[in-house]
């Protein structure tokens, strides 16, 4: 889940009703006694599964932190912050920072093909909408089919050592899953490929919602591309480069399709969240995982509230 | 450099090399549609080269390269053993099912309480407003561990309800377009609606349902395919055979024909196909829903 993976929801704007001034003259209106409790029917199974599926969790996981508990003893031992202080200083758990590092740089390729392509397919191409098509389409595409797809390609004797062959680079050929010093760049390029075409469709619609006017003031005046690229198209996108930058860093850190599916997090390619699903389910030490849930959730809060604070919720309305 | 320099460069520059001026944009279009082309060839090609290993026979794919073409592109038996030894009919059967049913409520849960927000004035409800907001900030994936406990605690492991409850119950982006677009729709039709002597629950479904259809397609599509694409949640809730969805169904093509990438390839065109043919039937439909969703 690299960059900015999936539709994320951290982006949001404020729902509260900006239009709440009308309390009075509905009350009149509705003074049936039905009226007082219709609210509460509509949002009362909404708000249940709320707290049972999302809040529920997140309390009890900062309780199962802060214990050692296995998932199925009645008994929860505390051990204070043991867990928490493992997270940051056994190298086996410390090592997933190390590997976003691989996916928070892919982030940066991956958005800056996606911002060269949509910059050139916002003036008039030819086979314009096959291009954007092509390119967007393996965002579509099923995960673990993904995963299939870059084993066949990166598997000795695969796409990339049959394409180094072709080209008389043979010599390059390596264990491109087996080493451990390349897989995690194997891996990050499989999230540039499969997640490039988002970034590329969000900056194109960006661009897009420019007015048209400014380009043709600009041709008029006898702006080059890279003229219209640096004074108009550039401030125009600039938040939600913004966003896709912070997302980004969260993405990097809950990073799990690819890796968990090519390779099981082996040779060194365990991600966090790979990581704490074994702690917990393989292990069925509950109590570290949580730790390290606990640990995720407050770097992605705390990357949420950088984000609010430089980019302005406002800013970042494109349709 | 102002425009007005770079007006007066140009008409300097235009009548005296004018072939320089369209050499240079002939370079600029050969560099664009290069880079297009390239762009084209590096997504494709690990897909083409999938495409042309399922065709292959065995012995066939063993003896010959990735780029070396298949003998017969009508050689479905990858295909067949696919579709019956990988069970990828139960697979579609079972992801159609969730979809459906997590779909339908997600619409249902999403309207229902952008209505309640948007046109009620109630109790609580900055609370809850407050609440939902607070939820979009928490990423599921690091939840799962604790929330793996509540939904074995419910009994739901191991059935289709535990992705079904959990698709619904924790979308809150769906809920977010919702409550957007209902700000749209304007209060005098309720009003109106009321005037004709209709209650609530008929203003919600006769008036506001039907009006929100846009954002019902934009949650349709991008929820669609998102539930056709997951994996994390039923890999970790539904680990009996008999639920594999297509995603964990697929993912099992790693043990039985670890050696027989051939038939792993026509599994990987199988899942893929129906996600090009919703593709090439909605594109439109598919990035707006994917740029609004991302930036609201």
């Amino acid at each position: 889940m690299a960059a900015a993976s999936d539709v994320h929801p951290v982006g949001v704007a404020p729902i509260a009703s900006d239009r709440e001034s009308a309390p009075g003259r509905e009350r009149r209106r509705g003074s049936l006694t039905g009226w007082r409790i219709t609210p509460y029917l509509f949002i009362v199974i909404p708000v249940a599964l709320l707290l049972t599926f999302t809040y529920i969790p997140v309390l009890n996981m900062f309780w199962y932190s802060v214990t050692d508990w296995d998932g199925l003893d009645k008994v929860k031992n505390f051990v204070g912050l043991d867990n928490y202080v493992r997270v940051f200083t056994r190298e086996e758990y410390f090592r997933v920072f190390y590997v976003s590092l691989f996916y928070f740089a892919a982030s940066f390729v991956q958005m800056a093909i996606a911002l060269y392509y949509a910059t050139i397919l916002s003036f008039s191409t030819r086979f314009r909408n096959l291009f954007k098509g092509i390119l967007f389409f393996p965002y579509l595409i099923n995960g673990v089919a993904i995963g299939f797809i870059f084993l066949y390609f990166f598997k000795p004797g695969g796409t990339l050592d049959a394409t180094l062959t072709a080209v008389g680079l043979e010599h390059l050929s390596q264990q491109w899953l087996g080493n451990r010093d390349i897989i995690n760049v194997s891996l990050a390029s499989t999230s540039v490929w499969r997640y490039t075409g988002l970034n590329f469709v969000l900056f194109l619609g960006a661009i897009q919602s420019i007015p048209g006017q400014l380009y043709e003031a600009a041709e008029i005046d006898g702006a080059s591309r890279w003229q219209q690229f640096r004074y108009i198209i550039a401030p125009g996108i600039k938040p939600i480069i913004g966003l896709s930058f912070i997302l980004a860093i969260s993405g990097s850190l809950a990073v799990f399709d690819i890796p968990f599916i090519m390779t099981s997090g082996a040779n060194g390619s365990e991600t966090f969240v790979i990581k704490t699903i074994v702690t917990a389910f393989k292990f069925n030490k509950v109590g570290q995982a949580s730790a390290m849930a606990v640990v995720l959730l407050l770097i992605v809060l705390l990357v949420t509230w950088v984000q609010r604070r430089l980019v302005p919720d406002e800013k970042v309305n494109l349709t | 450099m102002t425009a007005l320099d770079l007006r007066a460069a140009r008409e300097r520059e235009l009548p005296a090399r004018p072939s320089a001026h369209r050499w240079r944009r002939g370079l600029a279009n050969s560099v664009k549609y290069g880079s297009l082309v390239i762009g084209s060839v590096l997504t494709l090609l690990p897909l083409v080269v999938i495409v042309m290993a399922s065709f292959k026979n065995q012995r066939e794919f063993q003896t010959t390269g990735p780029y070396d073409l298949p003998q017969a592109l009508g050689n479905v038996e990858n295909y067949v053993i696919a579709f019956t030894k990988g069970r990828m009919v139960d697979a579609f059967v079972n992801t159609s099912v969730i979809l459906l049913v997590s779909i339908t409520g997600t619409i249902l849960i999403g309207t229902m309480t952008a209505y309640a927000i948007d046109r009620f004035d109630f109790r609580f409800k900055k609370s809850v407003v407050m609440l939902f907001l607070l939820a979009t900030l928490v990423p599921g994936v690091t939840t799962q561990v604790a929330t793996f406990q509540v939904v074995n605690t419910l009994g739901l492991f191991n059935s289709r309800l535990a992705p079904m409850i959990l698709f619904m119950g924790t979308d809150i982006v769906s809920i977010y377009i919702f409550v957007q677009f209902m700000r749209g729709i304007p209060k005098e039709l309720d009003e109106a609606a009321t005037l004709d002597g209709a209650n609530h629950w008929t203003i919600y479904r006769r008036v506001i349902f039907p009006l929100l259809k846009p954002a019902i397609a934009t949650v349709v599509i991008i929820k669609g395919i998102g539930i056709y694409n997951e994996f994390y949640i039923p890999f970790l809730y539904m680990p009996s055979r008999d639920l594999g969805v297509i995603s964990t169904s697929l993912f099992r093509f790693k043990g039985p024909f670890g050696a027989q990438w051939e038939v792993i390839a026509a599994g990987v065109i199988i899942v893929i196909i129906p996600s090009l043919i919703v593709f090439l039937l909605l594109q439109r439909y598919i990035y707006n829903g994917f740029t609004s969703g991302a930036t609201k």
